[in-house]
Parts: C-alpha cells; structure tokens; sequence
C-alpha cells in the first residue's frame, strides 16, 4: 500500500498588518520625544519656628551669615559675609567661596567645620539666578584641573521671613 | 515566432527581518527615553543652572514638585495657582502622604523649580508658605551644567 506524502509547502504569515502598527508605534514614540537636560538640586533645611526653639540646649553649629544685596533690575550690588567683609567687584562669588574655605580651614576639626551652617539674608528683588550662585559659591567650588569638585558647605538655609510679609 | 516571453507571475518578496528588527530597536530606545512626567514640568520656567547641583540619585518617598513663574505664579499639577491660595493644595499634599505611610510632613521633598528671573523673595514666600504645612525639606533645583 502506498501512502500519500503531503508536499512540506511554506506557510506564510502576512506581515503587513504588524509591520504598519510597528511603524505607527514608532512614529508616536519620536514624535512624543524630548531631549531633557539634566537637572540638580541644592538642598535646603527650613525647620519650624516651634522646633529651632526646641534645640535651643543643643550645641549650636558655628554659623556664617550671607548677606545678598540687590541693585537695579534685580542684580546683585553686593555680598555681606558676617556683617563685616563686604564683596563689591565682578569676583564677588569666587571670593565668596575663598571666605568661606578660609573659614572652614581655620576650624581645623572636619567634622565640626561639616557642621557648619550658612545663612542667608537675601533681598526680595534679588533675581534667583543670584541666589543660586551664591549657594553653589558657598556649598563647593569646582577644582582647577576640572575633574572633581571640593564640597564646603552642605547645611544652607535661608533667614527666616516670618509671616510679616 | 514567439515574440513575447512569459512572464513569471510568483511575487516577489524581499526579506523584511532586519527591517523589523531594526524597528523593534528603535521602539525600545524610545520607549526607555520617553518621560510621561511632563506635568510636573513647566516647559516656560528657564531654571538657573550650576556646576555644583546635586542630581537626584534616590527619588524620595513622596515629592512635591512647584514650578514658580516670575509672576509669583505657581504650576502645580499643570495648573496656575497664586501663591496666597496654595495652602488647600499643599494640605491635600501632605493627607494623600499620609495615607501612603508618610505621617510626618518634614519627610515630604518639596522641590522648586523657580525661573531664574523670580525675585528671591517669592521663593521665600513660597517656602513660608509651604512651612504653615509643616513641610520642610526643601530642593531647590537647578540646570545641571557640565562645564563651568
């Protein structure tokens, strides 16, 4: 008896229908694509009137008080380090930071100069660019050769404005 | 004579499997890259940039994301709000955190992404603002710039 043998014939699955909503999904992902720069915080601690009182026994950090001063159209006039040093020329934030290393140099423990706080006091108009480079100037400084940067100061807050506004 | 020579009438198929593959790639690339998080962005807010800003590594438990105008204007969720009548919204903030397991309100990031033009002040005002809610974990983010 002879059997039969089935020729082994190519199945063939049609494509197009996937191939069109593969295209339509990558059509939607390029069009809904957006380059996004990178971004970076500051972090700022701003504790409550009631809880500041309450650490009052604690030992207080040593402290160094900013003071922005904003001239016309919001710019920076000026920079006030400790009611004493003031900061006039275009260096204003690069001296800033050398203050401030100063300061820290001259705590000589690490771990107390960690502690140390800055606080500023800035002028309402003061346009926010300023203000955030007066932060960057004071948290750490980028080093010369450009691959690194030294961290000062990692407490910042701002003087507390109350509710007088 | 024949003039004419018969025509093969099979069709012609090219072979459409690196196309596909090479469309599958480009779907996953974009698929990674894309950000739904849109809302939480003010695309007119230019933010100052700094060398020295810390990328966020760990996004925090529960975030807050204000966008300020230089108006004083607050885009919160994809909605402008002015900053007096704020304290509704950062209320719901601080219950919708605490029914995720965040009790305390000092454990809420509030972040700011201010325009760079925005007087200092609003930004204080804002951040009092938020203190009457008992946040006070504050960022304040900026453009992150790669050469200084």
């Amino acid at each position: 008896m002879q059997m039969s043998i089935s020729d082994p014939e190519e199945i063939k699955i049609n494509m197009t229908a996937m191939i069109d909503i593969v295209f339509q999904l990558l059509v939607f992902f390029i069009m809904t694509f957006k380059v996004v720069a990178m971004e970076g915080d500051f972090n700022i601690k701003m504790p409550l009137a009631s809880e500041s009182a309450d650490s009052l026994d604690e030992e207080l950090p040593d402290l160094i008080t900013v003071r922005l001063d904003a001239g016309e159209n919001g710019n920076i006039s000026s920079i006030t380090v400790d009611d004493s040093e003031i900061l006039r020329e275009a260096t204003m934030f690069s001296d800033l930071t050398s203050i401030v290393e100063e300061r820290l140099a001259a705590e000589g423990d690490p771990e107390q100069a960690a502690e140390t706080e800055v606080e500023f006091d800035i002028d309402y108009n003061l346009k926010y660019s300023f203000t955030v480079k007066a932060i960057a100037a004071v948290s750490g400084k980028v080093l010369p050769d450009g691959e690194g940067i030294k961290t000062l100061i990692k407490k910042v807050k701002f003087k507390d404005i109350g509710n007088g506004l | 004579m024949r003039l004419f020579k018969k025509k093969s009438t099979e069709i012609l198929e090219g072979d459409l499997t690196p196309m596909i593959d090479m469309t599958f790639q480009l779907i996953a690339f974009f698929m990674l890259l894309i950000n739904f998080s849109e809302v939480d962005r003010a695309e007119e807010i230019l933010l100052p940039s700094s060398a020295l800003a810390v990328p966020p590594v760990v996004r925090p438990d529960y975030q807050i994301i204000l966008n300020l105008e230089p108006s004083g204007e607050v885009v919160f969720e994809g909605l402008k709000n002015d900053i007096d009548l704020l304290n509704p919204l950062l209320s719901r903030q601080v219950d919708a955190a605490a029914r995720e397991g965040i009790r305390d309100p000092a454990d809420i990031a509030v972040i700011i992404r201010s325009h760079k033009d925005t007087p200092t002040g609003i930004v204080q005002e804002l951040i009092a603002k938020c203190q009457e809610s008992e946040l006070q974990s504050f960022s304040l983010r900026v453009k992150d710039r790669i050469n200084p």
